[in-house]
């Protein structure tokens, strides 16, 4: 029973560790430009795939993984400022469709540079099952639980502690008045897809060696991270990893006690009682609408 | 909306009675009668987008509704294909209405979160019921018939979709330029505003979402009948963007862009299926482009260039 319990849970947050990645890529650029970027699966499954390809390039793990991490980088500022940028200010469902246009061109575009074919990366440190009450840990659970909770902590440091951060959380309040004190909210702008795309990359790495990787794994990798980050409060850094971690867990437990079969669909149904209950999600802000 | 209000009405029933002169094989019958029944769909989307401003990222589980109410009820329970229509189209209007009151308090991204999970449970619960919807494989859909004359042919689809087309364009006319139209178009502009002039923002929304969907479904079983055969593919998140796509880059707000979108964007992965590969990348730049370059969708920018309105 615990046993059973313990699997579904492990394996839950491992997920969802991953999912808190996405939706922390979702609140960053939220927070920097009020955009939904639906191109966010796509850098998960950037990361996956570039690490794969760079490894079997012959490159050293260390190497290939930085690659992996740093182009997508590079893509994420490609579009804001090639399809962002050009049309600020541009209603929601516009944003809506050229973040998805975006999407579409990486996707198509890996899929005729690499093909169709699924890929995996080993397990950075082994494959040996970590025994927990009777429940197995793989330790690449432990490199994805490690690294995320490392980069929350980096970007709560970032935030909280340096200038460049404080700049950042700055224009997410009020871009006009942020521009008054000199900060430069086109810089943001380009610092927060550059680092939101490698988050997503950087997750989509981590999970490789357990879910395996194509080019299609972005749409649901993607939409589960924006329920993360809309289940913790649209914006909300620490809602995001919460968010995540519970759409996750969540998921694990349907799949394992009700029906796998089902397993995709739950982060929806959680999404859509969340919303109809708390329409601001679950740690978003009580905000009221002026008029 | 002036005098010339039928004209573009005019235009299209023009085109559609000239068009088979021009239609050389099935092929090209078949293309001109999925544009047909887009563009219906579109235009009951356009007015819930477009002209009430509220999206919907699930649309498409409304059309699989319907195509799947028509593919188990005509097969599994022997109704007429007629009833299984109209089943689906009652089926996906009251799940509409269930849920419109909650779905429409949300906003912005809220919506389209919202929206874009109902799509996607309805589509896994058709992947997923395999007993009744064949799983992923799908399953057959006996032909259509009406008044015991069996609808069979592309020719025949052809005259059938051309009509229903036709209809579903002057009727998104009259209804927008009807006092409900006027009620949608002033909950877009501002809600506070239109409640404090007494309209009833929210019923408005939830009926205008329960149109849209029967609209949706009924093209659903169209589709169904059509075909031959569904599979949970129609219920698609991907198809779903389609659907928004055709409204945006047509123009929102527009019934003619409506017509115009899906004509163009059932067409273009066609014209682009001889690049090998390359299809995905070039519908992903297209779509970016034209949301860059005519965020307000072709008609109403065209119409503006030429100095009147549509």
């Amino acid at each position: 029973m615990l046993a059973q319990f313990l699997q579904f849970l492990f394996s839950g947050v491992t997920v969802g560790a991953t999912y808190a990645l996405a939706a922390l890529g979702f609140t960053l650029i939220y927070n920097a430009s009020n955009v939904i970027n639906f191109a966010q699966g796509e850098f998960i499954m950037l990361g996956g795939m570039l690490a794969v390809f760079f490894a079997q390039m012959g490159l050293p793990m260390p190497a290939a993984l930085a690659l992996a991490i740093l182009v997508p980088a590079v893509v994420g500022v490609l579009v804001e400022k090639l399809a962002i940028e050009p049309v600020k200010g541009a209603e929601t469902v516009t944003l809506i469709i050229i973040t998805i246009g975006a999407s579409l061109v990486i996707r198509g575009l890996i899929q005729v540079w690499l093909g169709k074919g699924t890929y995996s990366l080993p397990a950075f440190s082994g494959n040996d099952p970590i025994e927990i009450l009777g429940a197995t840990l793989l330790p690449q659970s432990l490199w994805v639980l490690g690294v995320t909770a490392l980069v929350v902590t980096g970007l709560w440091y970032f935030f909280n502690r340096t200038l460049y951060g404080k700049a950042m959380l700055a224009t997410s309040y009020n871009r006009l008045a942020s521009e008054l004190v000199g900060i430069n909210t086109n810089w943001v702008l380009f610092v927060s897809f550059a680092m939101s795309a490698a988050l997503g990359a950087l997750g989509g790495i981590l999970v490789t060696p357990i879910t395996l990787t194509s080019y299609d794994v972005g749409i649901m990798l993607g939409l589960k991270g924006f329920v993360a980050a809309v289940v913790g409060g649209l914006g909300n850094g620490l809602g995001a990893v919460l968010g995540g971690l519970l759409v996750g867990v969540v998921e694990a437990m349907a799949a394992g006690y009700i029906s796998s079969a089902y397993k995709d669909a739950v982060p929806f149904v959680l999404i859509l009682l969340i919303l109809f209950f708390m329409p601001r999600g679950l740690f978003g802000a009580k905000v009221t609408d002026r008029v | 909306m002036t005098k010339s209000r039928y004209f573009g009405l005019a235009v299209i029933v023009a085109v559609l009675l000239v068009l088979p002169q021009f239609l050389q094989n099935g092929f090209h019958y078949d293309l001109v009668i999925r544009m047909a029944i887009n563009a219906v769909i579109v235009l009951g989307l356009n007015l819930l987008i477009g002209f009430a401003g509220q999206i919907s990222l699930g649309h498409a589980g409304f059309i699989g509704i319907g195509a799947y109410a028509s593919a188990i009820l005509t097969s599994h329970f022997n109704w007429h294909p007629l009833a299984a229509m109209a089943a689906g189209a009652a089926a996906a209007g009251l799940l509409a209405a269930l849920v419109a009151r909650p779905i429409f308090k949300l906003k912005g991204h809220y919506l389209a979160m919202a929206t874009l999970g109902l799509g996607f449970i309805l589509a896994i619960a058709m992947k997923n019921e395999g007993a009744y919807t064949g799983g992923p494989d799908g399953m057959p859909v006996v032909p259509m018939t009406v008044a015991g004359w069996e609808i069979a042919g592309e020719k025949a689809w052809y005259w059938v979709m051309a009509l229903v087309l036709s209809i579903s364009v002057w009727a998104s006319l009259n209804l927008i330029d009807s006092p409900f139209g006027r009620a949608l178009r002033a909950l877009h502009g501002s809600e506070v505003a239109s409640q404090v002039v007494g309209v009833d923002v929210v019923r408005y929304k939830v009926a205008i979402f329960v149109l849209s969907a029967v609209f949706a479904s009924i093209m659903g079983s169209v589709t169904a009948h059509y075909v031959g055969f569904v599979t949970p593919n129609v219920a698609d998140f991907f198809h779903s963007i389609e659907l928004v796509t055709m409204v945006v880059i047509g123009g929102m707000a527009s019934v003619y862009g409506s017509v115009v979108g899906a004509v163009l964007l059932t067409a273009l992965p066609q014209a682009l299926a001889t690049f090998e590969g390359w299809e995905t990348v070039a519908f992903g730049a297209i779509l970016m482009l034209s949301m860059i370059f005519l965020p307000k969708g072709l008609v109403p920018t065209l119409a503006a260039k030429l100095g009147r309105s549509e």
